[in-house]
């Protein structure tokens, strides 16, 4: 108890440690006046200055040795400080766990960024304000790129209806009721709010009612909803850019114009149509680009990552340029991309953008509040009780009635209906953020004289959802008992099963003569593999079935864990396992090693190896080099490995003479018929059913060829090879003689100085690329016996 | 409505149909419909090769095993009851009908439905889906594309996972046990108002919902 109070009290002096000194740093920050856009304006013009005045200078200064040039390297100095002050309060958060756990990051990162803002202040020097340039195009893209490259799709698709219909309708009425009520209380008497009209009002009001996916990223991540809730609430909040958007930019222009007219309602619907369908289709292109070049990336795998990035954030700035949403042109081109370019990409690609995508986003998120924390003390502020307290109380009605309306009306299409508590959850999971501000930030001050104003109800009402709402939901979760997240890993059973079912019941709807759902993703799927496969996936993955590709990475993954894990004694049932992971043949072969081309030999050798050591005890892996899943022959069974080595390098070379003769002397016990009746006679974990039963393979038919080139007849190793026949796989060393060729367990060897309850034969694998058991069928038929 | 009620009473046996199944009788004629459209010589029941002859049906892979349900074990013919019952698994499961201690599980309810999956897995009835029965389903979902050692490690592992008491085969509870976390998707009849045409909504339901209706 002490160790952990110790523990507290050594990590919050270091943290304070750290705030002091970063807040030290600042000031030089704070010191140079205002935003870094104006900041560098001056800095030219100071600098043009300086430069004349040198060049009058006639009279020659010593050399300096040593001088300060701050101003040089003023802009990214402040950049890179402010993301290292991020970095670092996020680091700091995670040191007191307790302090986490009652409080979401992102109040804690605001409450930084007013202690920042209000010691700049103190400075007497104007703290800089989110810039509504800085935000949407460097802060926001990463938050974005990365909820969808990773959105679940399945989950996405099935529930579309209902977050579409909250994205578009609710976030509509919660625009004009907030919007028209809030112009009813400006006409009131009491406040001297006349001078605020109708359209300004709803477009406070459409800005403000557009549930933000930061901000419900930052906290519903922490609280580990179930499934369906969270994907509600996010897709709503990622799905309601377009409406805002074209609210946004219909009731500026009207402002503008000054008048309305039918025609522009009318036209406000088509932009609506054109602005979303037309981010999608934007992001689905650069989705499709993206795709067709990772095809081509075999050869230079370090930049992979970066056409992933590049394209994608392309995406959103071209969308950008057309005024179309840019949020789902990111997230079409993410979710379109993504099945192909990691069919493409090697792993540690996949890994590389797995992290930076991670990694940006995180800090965007960190900087996004810490700035609004800063903006907040900025201002300019311009309180106005009435207006602020009506702006929130009406947000927060219009909300809670929205979606009680519009889950009624859901609820008659759904199967799985919304209950109370999940109403409650989505009522209270639409969070406003920091897209709300700098919408407002954006305003033109000369066509919206009460910009102040709006921008401190909107600060007003963040700062509301974000601690009131953020703070209180993890607790309400606990206590209505919601449906948290199942943390259950995906496994082959469920792949295999979905696909059974996804059949199964397009089946029962070609049956019933209806076009549905089913139907309609068959025929996706179809054209997908006919077409789209062929031309986006590099070589033979195009056509790796999907189940194929789940069960590789689920292999690599368990054969990494396994590896990093280093016991043997891990392995539930060693049999399949270790089965599998022969399995898992990279497909693009020595590339993903760094060692060179390897003939499949030494590649059989590796592999033997890297079994035999997995299966040992647990002393492993001080010296795993992470950068190859080889085993590096260990201190403790070099030795061994050695000698096996040795071994097979033997039994190859008698193999490669072998090849001359066609019969092999083979001792009389060993003959077909007595062997196959060994072979019935081995006690299986196979069904009971005899060999020929085994409709599938004919490779079971291998004739039981007992080629026995250890001299002494050795039951352990003829049991082997019963079974190894059995199985009727063959070694991978044995494949480079052509022509006939004896099947010789080339690890029978090894198999001797294993214990008698080792798991039988591991199977070789095969590549997609190689004919299969089936074409060298007909050369095994070849009686060798006499 | 008076169309429908004639195109009812045509039906032998229909309110004990509506009665074991829960089907509508809009529902109930909108199947009786596609029952003769499929059954084109009039028989008054369908063959094999009438379902055979529905195109997309030959291109599942389960396509056969599926036609295959339909048919009892020894009969040849699938009459209308027969076709709507089976098609009733797909009703979505009523939450509200109250649970009566003595009437029988109605057809759609989960644990039938797993039943009618687990049926089509378990070829030879035997009330367990062997190595070899999984090994086919596979081999027909995955087609040529794969070898069959991939196949074999594929459902080593599957039976690995799912295998509790370790007799190398699933057994029906072992299925329901995997299937616990997954997703179900099942569809339900709806008619739009105004309209003849079926029209099948999808949605799904995650299996913990379920389980506190059943069981």
């Amino acid at each position: 108890r002490r160790n952990r109070f110790g523990c507290y009290q050594k990590s919050k002096r270091m943290f304070i440690l750290v705030l002091g000194l970063l807040v030290g740093s600042l000031m030089p920050l704070g010191g140079a006046s205002g935003s870094p856009g104006s900041g560098t304006g001056q800095d030219e013009c100071k600098k043009n200055n300086g430069d004349e005045k040198n060049g009058n200078k006639t009279t020659k200064k010593s050399f300096p040795v040593l001088s300060l040039n701050y101003e040089n390297v003023r802009l990214p100095f402040e950049i890179s400080l402010w993301v290292l002050l991020a970095s670092l309060m996020k680091l700091g958060f995670h040191l007191m766990p307790r302090l986490s756990s009652i409080v979401p990051e992102s109040c804690l990162l605001i409450v930084v960024g007013l202690l920042v803002g209000g010691l700049i202040k103190l400075v007497g020097k104007a703290p800089p304000v989110l810039e509504s340039n800085i935000f949407f195009f460097y802060l926001l893209p990463p938050i974005i790129l990365d909820a969808g490259y990773f959105l679940p799709i399945r989950q996405f698709t099935e529930n579309l209806g209902t977050i579409l219909m909250f994205a578009v309708v609710g976030t509509l009425w919660n625009a004009f009721f907030v919007g028209g009520l809030l112009y009813g209380v400006c006409q009131l008497e009491g406040t001297n709010l006349a001078g605020v009209n109708l359209l300004s009002c709803l477009l406070f009001g459409s800005v403000i009612s557009a549930v933000d996916p930061v901000a419900v990223l930052a906290v519903f991540e922490e609280i580990h909803i179930n499934e369906l809730l969270h994907i509600l609430v996010f897709g709503e909040s990622l799905l309601n850019d377009a409406v805002t958007v074209v609210l946004y930019h219909l009731f500026e222009e009207f402002t503008n114009a000054g008048t309305i007219t039918v025609t522009d309602g009318f036209l406000g619907i088509v932009c609506f149509l054109v602005v979303s369908l037309g981010g999608i289709v934007v992001g689905a292109i650069y989705g499709i680009l993206a795709a067709f070049t990772s095809r081509f990336t075999s050869h230079t795998r370090v930049i992979e990552p970066l056409f992933i990035f590049v394209y994608s954030y392309m995406a959103y700035l071209s969308a950008e340029v057309f005024h179309l949403s840019g949020i789902m042109a990111l997230i079409a081109c993410g979710a379109v991309m993504r099945p192909y370019v990691e069919a493409n990409i090697s792993h540690k690609s996949h890994t590389t953008i797995k992290y930076f995508l991670k990694m940006w986003s995180s800090v965007s998120d960190t900087l996004i509040f810490i700035f609004l924390g800063v903006s907040t003390v900025a201002g300019p502020h311009e309180w106005n009780w009435i207006f602020v307290v009506a702006t929130l109380v009406f947000c927060l009605v219009a909300r809670v009635l929205g979606v009680i309306g519009l889950t009624f009306v859901i609820n008659k299409f759904r199967i799985v209906k919304l209950t109370s508590k999940d109403q409650f959850i989505i009522a209270y999971g639409g969070l406003r953020g920091a897209i709300a501000f700098s919408l407002v930030y954006l305003l033109n001050p000369k066509h919206f004289p009460m910009r102040n104003m709006f921008l401190t109800a909107i600060i007003t009402v963040i700062f509301f959802t974000v601690f009131v709402q953020g703070m209180t939901i993890r607790p309400l979760v606990d206590l209505l008992a919601v449906k948290k997240k199942q943390e259950t890993k995906r496994s082959i059973n469920e792949e295999i099963h979905t696909q059974f079912l996804d059949h199964l019941l397009t089946g029962i709807e070609d049956i019933c003569g209806h076009y549905g759902h089913h139907h309609w993703k068959d025929k996706l799927n179809r054209f997908n593999k006919k077409y789209v496969k062929k031309c986006l996936i590099a070589g033979e993955r195009s056509k790796e079935p999907q189940l194929i590709a789940f069960y590789h990475k689920m292999e690599m993954k368990q054969a990494i864990e396994l590896v990093e894990s280093g016991g043997g004694s891990k392995l539930p049932s060693a049999m399949p396992s270790t089965v599998s992971m022969q399995n898992i043949q990279p497909k693009k072969p020595p590339q993903d090693r760094a060692l060179p081309q390897l003939s499949k030999a030494r590649e059989e050798e590796i592999r033997k190896i890297l079994r035999t050591n997995l299966q040992r005890t647990r002393q492993r892996l001080r010296s795993y080099n992470r950068h190859t899943l080889i085993a590096d022959p260990f201190e403790d069974g070099l030795d061994e490995i050695l000698i096996k080595r040795k071994k097979m390098k033997e039994l190859e070379k008698k193999i490669s003479q072998m090849n001359n003769y066609l019969t092999v002397p083979a001792p009389p016990a060993d003959s077909p018929s007595v062997a196959r009746a060994r072979l019935a006679s081995v006690p299986d974990r196979f069904p009971p059913t005899d060999p020929q039963a085994w409709g599938l393979k004919s490779v079971t038919e291998i004739p039981t060829i007992k080629v026995e080139l250890v001299s002494p007849q050795n039951p352990e190793s003829v049991k082997v090879v019963d079974e190894f026949s059995k199985k009727g796989s063959q070694p991978k060393g044995s494949e480079e003689e052509g022509g006939l060729t004896m099947r010789v367990p080339s690890s029978e060897k090894q198999r001797k100085d294993k214990t008698p309850d080792e798991e039988p034969q591991p199977r070789f694998m095969r590549c997609l690329s190689d004919p299969g058991p089936a074409a060298e069928d007909e050369d095994e038929d070849e009686p060798f016996l006499p | 409505m008076g169309s429908t009620n004639s195109t009812l009473l045509k039906i032998p046996n229909v309110e004990v149909l509506m009665q074991e199944t829960g089907f509508s009788p809009a529902h109930i004629i909108r199947l009786h419909d596609r029952f003769k459209a499929l059954d084109k010589e009039g028989r008054g029941h369908l063959c094999p090769h009438d379902f055979g002859a529905i195109k997309e049906l030959a291109m599942n892979p389960i396509g056969d095993r599926i036609i295959g349900a339909f048919f009892s074990p020894g009969k040849e013919t699938v009459d209308f009851h027969t076709f709507v019952k089976i098609l009733a698994h797909f009703r979505p499961v009523d939450k509200d009908r109250p649970k009566e201690p003595n009437s029988p599980e109605p057809i759609n309810s989960r644990s039938n439905k797993l039943k009618f999956a687990f049926q089509l897995y378990d070829q030879d009835k035997d009330g367990k889906i062997s190595r070899d029965e999984l090994l086919q389903v596979l081999r027909a979902m995955l087609g040529m594309q794969v070898t069959d050692e991939q196949l074999e490690s594929i459902a080593d592992r599957t039976i690995q996972e799912a295998d509790l008491d370790r007799d190398d085969t699933i057994s029906f509870e072992e299925f329901r046990k995997a299937c616990k976390h997954k997703r179900f998707t099942m569809f339900r009849f709806c008619i739009r108002p105004g309209e003849r045409k079926l029209m099948l909504t999808l949605c799904h339901w995650s299996s913990e919902l379920q389980d506190q209706h059943e069981l």
